[in-house]
């Protein structure tokens, strides 16, 4: 299997779990009334689950094997 | 400060300096060293997506209700990772075929149909007008708001206002003027505009700075951070809901996903981000960095977003302030009067990046795919006779530019105030969304046909523009409102916002629903309906397959029948300009080689290709393929034809994957054979050098017995005392001989491992004793103190005993040679260190140089300088000790500083079981 090819299965991975992290039921578990480090629970949730998203996808295409 | 004049003058100056960094990278691209030819360029050139509705509208819909503006940035999140898979292939099918739109991509794919580039075009230009009418508006708004400075007025809603002071209205024509200087100076066969892009990418810079100053502004300097901003809106009733936006504020879930999905279209398929991330493309492998770096730029331009409108919400509490305008009206309120100045050319330049490309690509579009198939069918232009078409079609796409912006500024006029900003953006995105069952069945469902296009486009656009354009018009009075309230003519089940009775959902939802399950089952059923014609099975197998074609040449497998060269050089000519056409003419046969006289009149088929791929890029595929018809004679194909050329064609794949593979492992047993190769020239060049030295050697000893030999024999008067030491140095150097020769034998036993070793229990201890007690009579004569230091008690090792006594004694002489003539000094010593036993062996010699230390274990090495000195071993005692301690585990290697003496140390691993008595003796 050239490198392509795993790098697309992989990209596709982190697609399906970014569809998973920002629809229901996941986003419902955080939409509730409290903070962390004052920040709302679910703005919180949102920015770093997409930050790590993002990591995910720059390693994967970063990285060399 | 904020006067007009200054904010005019600051906005010129803005726009000029875009203008000239698009003129470098235009200047650095005609030389040769293109700007944008970066991964970095190109990832931010994409944020043209962040337009004025992402810089003033994402803070008003999250005053509104929280966390809903979020999917339009997450959706594309989810988008990019699947571009390696659908935006690689998009790229590399554009590049094949000169694609020069999104218009051009569809009817390209199917059958490169005039009538659905046209369709395509048409939507995309009623999708988008009120999206450019929005950035007008968003410029034209927060000039007059600034303007007011430092009083916050609302700028005036009435469309009364005369037409020559009206800002929008000059907005728009300065947006046109700027945009025809940019996109349409000169006709580039490629539709590249580098200048173009150079200049976007910096807008991107320039709004993400001033977006994230006025962030940083409020959420730090207005307030202390972002927790103090949620804590205090904490007790703001209207925001504490939005703590938990997902129960009903944000329109719930369905509402997000739908959101989600639309926005993963529309980074696709608005025409501005076809054209900067496909047709703008210069290398594809910039798609690696933009993956991540794209994304990355959202998130950031989104960090400051809540806090900026919960900030606005508490300032602004009677709600007379625009939450569109919090991001200018707050640092106006704290009399920030250089940060409204920056936020003001933030606005300015998402707005003239999203204008700017925009209307460039939609011009493109129109001339294309709209007007160019138009014009060449009415013959009574006679187009065809015409010599230069370059200039009409640099007219028809100045005009098109015009002609748009007047058409968005009439759209701000009679409809803009209807809608906050977020609403009429995501008219725009679901009318773009229609696209996707086109292009997406088209790259991957060679199935998919013209007719499934046209319907699946047809239907997908006539609900979108019932359930969602014609509310926005009824909205602005100009159809009667009841039109929604209670549906056409009372109908309630045909009600454009709650179709056949779906209640709930907000507007988008539903009209995404409805219009994608239309576009879809009309796109399925109509691909399913009949045959495919010759070209449509051609075109789908060109774009499915793209990954599996060798290069652009691909196509012309598919022409038959006879063309001429010089009139494929004039029809190439009339559209791209006698200079182009002779370059790119000069390029084809530069890259096949001379080509034989007789043929040179006579176009082969891909030749004939080469000049419809350069025609496309100018003026459409649809229009490139009647036009290229219409001068050359061509055989037909018939569904057979074609399908037998793609069979053909797989076959031949097929076979070049084998060969590719018999190559490979070819490849492989070379590089084997190799290797086997170099090894077995070593190892004759080391036999070489062996045996070079050993005969060497064997002379020395040699020479002198031979000499000697025969003083003896010439004279027998020879005196006894000289006669008996003659003959003394004769038996020392048959000794040597033989010592050398046994040696050697030892030497070539234990190298080819045909050594016999016999492993036993030694007792170092006692091996020790017995073998400097051997040697006690030599040492007596050549006066030499021996001390021997031996611990009580060592465990025993396994090695074979006469090899280490070997080892042992070959030390000791070696000692014995060197060690000092005056006050002569040996140890030996044994200690335990740690899994070993180590013996060393110190003589107060000269010692051994520091770069000598590793070779002297060299075959026929010895320390000392070897070429004036008289040798005093054969160079192979240590060579063969190394060998055999290494056989049983073990270390060999010397510690010395010339002057200082040696000591040469030896450790040999401690048997399995320490705790075992030591064995006396060897077995």
């Amino acid at each position: 299997m050239d490198k392509f090819e795993v790098k697309a299965r992989r990209l596709v991975a982190l697609c399906m779990l970014g569809v998973l992290l920002f629809n229901y039921p996941m986003l419902a578990l955080f939409n509730v009334a409290a903070t962390v480090f004052g920040i709302p629970v679910l703005y919180a949730y949102i920015f770093v689950s997409w930050s790590l998203l993002i990591a995910g996808m720059a390693y994967v295409i970063e990285s060399k094997n | 400060m904020l006067q007009g004049w200054v904010i005019v003058l600051t906005s010129f100056a803005y726009l000029g300096l875009l203008f000239a960094i698009a003129y470098y990278a235009d200047r650095r691209a005609d030389a040769g060293r293109s700007v944008i030819a970066s991964p970095y360029i190109y990832s931010l050139s994409l944020g043209v997506y962040a337009t004025a509705w992402t810089f003033y509208g994402s803070v008003g819909r999250a005053a509104a209700d929280g966390v809903g503006f979020l999917p339009i940035y997450i959706g594309p999140t989810l988008m990019i990772a699947l571009w390696w898979v659908v935006m690689r292939k998009i790229i590399r099918i554009s590049k094949r075929n000169r694609i020069t739109s999104l218009a051009d991509f569809i009817a390209s794919r199917y059958g490169k149909s005039a009538l659905l580039g046209g369709l395509v075009t048409v939507i995309a230009l009623v999708g988008i007008l009120p999206y450019i009418s929005l950035q007008l508006k968003a410029v034209s708004n927060s000039f007059s708001i600034v303007l007011q400075y430092p009083q916050i007025i609302m700028p005036a809603s009435d469309a009364t206002l005369p037409l020559l002071q009206d800002t929008a209205f000059w907005v728009a024509l300065i947006l046109a003027a700027f945009t025809i200087l940019f996109g349409t100076r000169n006709l580039d066969a490629a539709e590249h505009h580098q200048g173009m892009v150079a200049a976007i990418a910096f807008e991107s810079v320039v709004k993400l700075f001033a977006f994230l100053a006025v962030g940083a502004y409020i959420t730090y300097g207005i307030y202390n951070g972002f927790g103090d901003v949620f804590e205090r809106a904490a007790a703001v009733p209207k925001l504490s809901a939005m703590m938990t936006p997902l129960e009903g504020v944000a329109g719930g879930y369905a509402s997000w996903m739908w959101l989600t999905i639309l926005s993963m279209m529309a980074i696709m398929f608005l025409p501005r981000q076809f054209q900067v991330a496909v047709i703008e493309n210069v290398d594809e492998k910039h798609l690696n960095k933009a993956i991540w770096l794209f994304p990355l730029y959202m998130i950031a331009i989104n960090v400051f977003v809540l806090p900026i409108a919960f900030g606005g919400v508490m300032h602004f509490p009677s709600g007379s302030v625009d939450a569109d305008t919090f991001v200018l009206t707050l640092p106006m309120v704290e009399k920030q009067e250089l940060l409204v100045l920056l936020v003001f050319i933030g606005g300015l330049s998402a707005a003239t990046g999203m204008v700017i490309v925009e209307t460039i690509a939609l011009s493109t579009m129109i001339c294309n795919d709209l007007l160019m198939p138009i014009l060449l069918r009415l013959k009574w232009l006679k187009l065809n006779e015409r010599r230069d078409l370059t200039g009409l079609l640099l007219g028809i796409r100045r005009g098109a530019i015009v002609l748009m912006l007047l058409l968005g500024y009439v759209y701000f006029r009679l409809a803009g105030e209807a809608y906050a900003l977020v609403s009429i953006g995501l008219i725009s995105f679901a009318a773009v969304a229609q696209f996707a069952p086109a292009v997406f069945g088209g790259i991957f469902w060679k199935g998919g046909t013209r007719r499934g296009a046209l319907w699946g486009l047809l239907a997908g656009f006539a609900v979108w523009f019932y359930t969602l354009l014609l509310p926005a018009i009824a909205r602005s009075g100009w159809l009667p409102i009841s039109l929604l309230e209670v549906g056409p003519f009372g109908i309630g089940l045909l009600n454009p916002q709650q179709l056949f009775g779906l209640t709930r959902l907000d507007h988008i939802t539903h009209a995404m629903i409805w219009s994608m399950l239309a576009n879809v089952s009309a796109y399925v059923c109509g691909s399913l309906w009949g045959e495919q014609s010759v070209s449509e099975h051609r075109q789908a197998s060109l774009f499915v397959d793209v990954f599996k074609q060798a290069g652009e040449g691909e196509g012309a497998r598919f022409w038959r029948g006879t063309a001429s060269v010089p009139d494929l050089y004039r029809l190439l000519a009339r559209f791209v300009g006698p200079a182009a056409a002779v370059a790119a003419i000069d390029g084809y046969t530069q890259s096949k080689g001379p080509r034989d006289p007789g043929e040179a009149l006579q176009a082969d088929a891909e030749f004939v290709h080469y000049v419809e791929i350069q025609l496309a890029g100018a003026i459409g595929a649809a229009s490139a393929r009647v036009m290229v018809a219409s001068v050359v004679k061509e055989e037909a194909l018939t569904l057979d034809d074609v399908r037998e050329i793609l069979d053909e064609a797989s076959q031949v794949v097929v076979y070049s994957h084998r060969l590719e593979q018999k190559s490979r492992e070819l490849e492989a047993a070379t590089a084997e054979l190799r290797i086997a190769n170099e090894r077995l020239t070593e190892l004759d060049r080391l036999k070489d050098d062996f045996i070079s030295t050993v005969t060497h050697e064997l002379r020395t000893p040699l020479t002198s017995i031979r000499a000697f030999s025969e003083i003896l024999l010439d004279d027998p008067e020879i005196e006894l005392s000289q006669r008996s030491k003659f003959l003394g140095i004769i038996t020392k150097e048959a000794e040597r001989l033989s010592r050398l020769i046994n040696q050697v034998l030892d030497l070539a036993k234990i190298e080819s491992g045909a050594a016999e070793w016999e492993v036993s229990s030694i007792d170092m201890k006692e091996l020790i004793a017995d073998t400097a007690a051997g040697m006690s009579q030599l040492f007596t004569e050549k006066r030499i103190r021996v001390e021997v230091d031996l611990p009580s008690r060592v465990p025993a090792v396994t090695a074979d005993f006469d090899r280490i006594v070997q080892v042992l004694l070959n030390l000791l002489s070696n000692a014995t040679k060197f060690c000092n003539r005056d006050d002569a000094q040996i140890r030996i010593g044994l200690s335990e260190q740690g899994a070993y036993l180590r013996v060393g062996v110190f003589d107060n010699g000269p010692g051994i140089s520091e770069g000598d230390q590793a070779a002297i274990f060299d075959k026929f090495r010895q320390g000392g300088d070897t070429l004036t000195g008289k040798p005093q071993g054969t160079g192979l005692g240590l060579h063969i000790s190394r060998h055999i301690v290494e056989r049983f585990g073990g270390k060999i290697w010397v510690e010395s500083r010339p002057g200082q003496g040696a000591c040469f140390y030896f450790t040999l691993p401690i048997a399995a079981r320490p705790d075992q008595a030591p064995v006396a003796g060897a077995a």
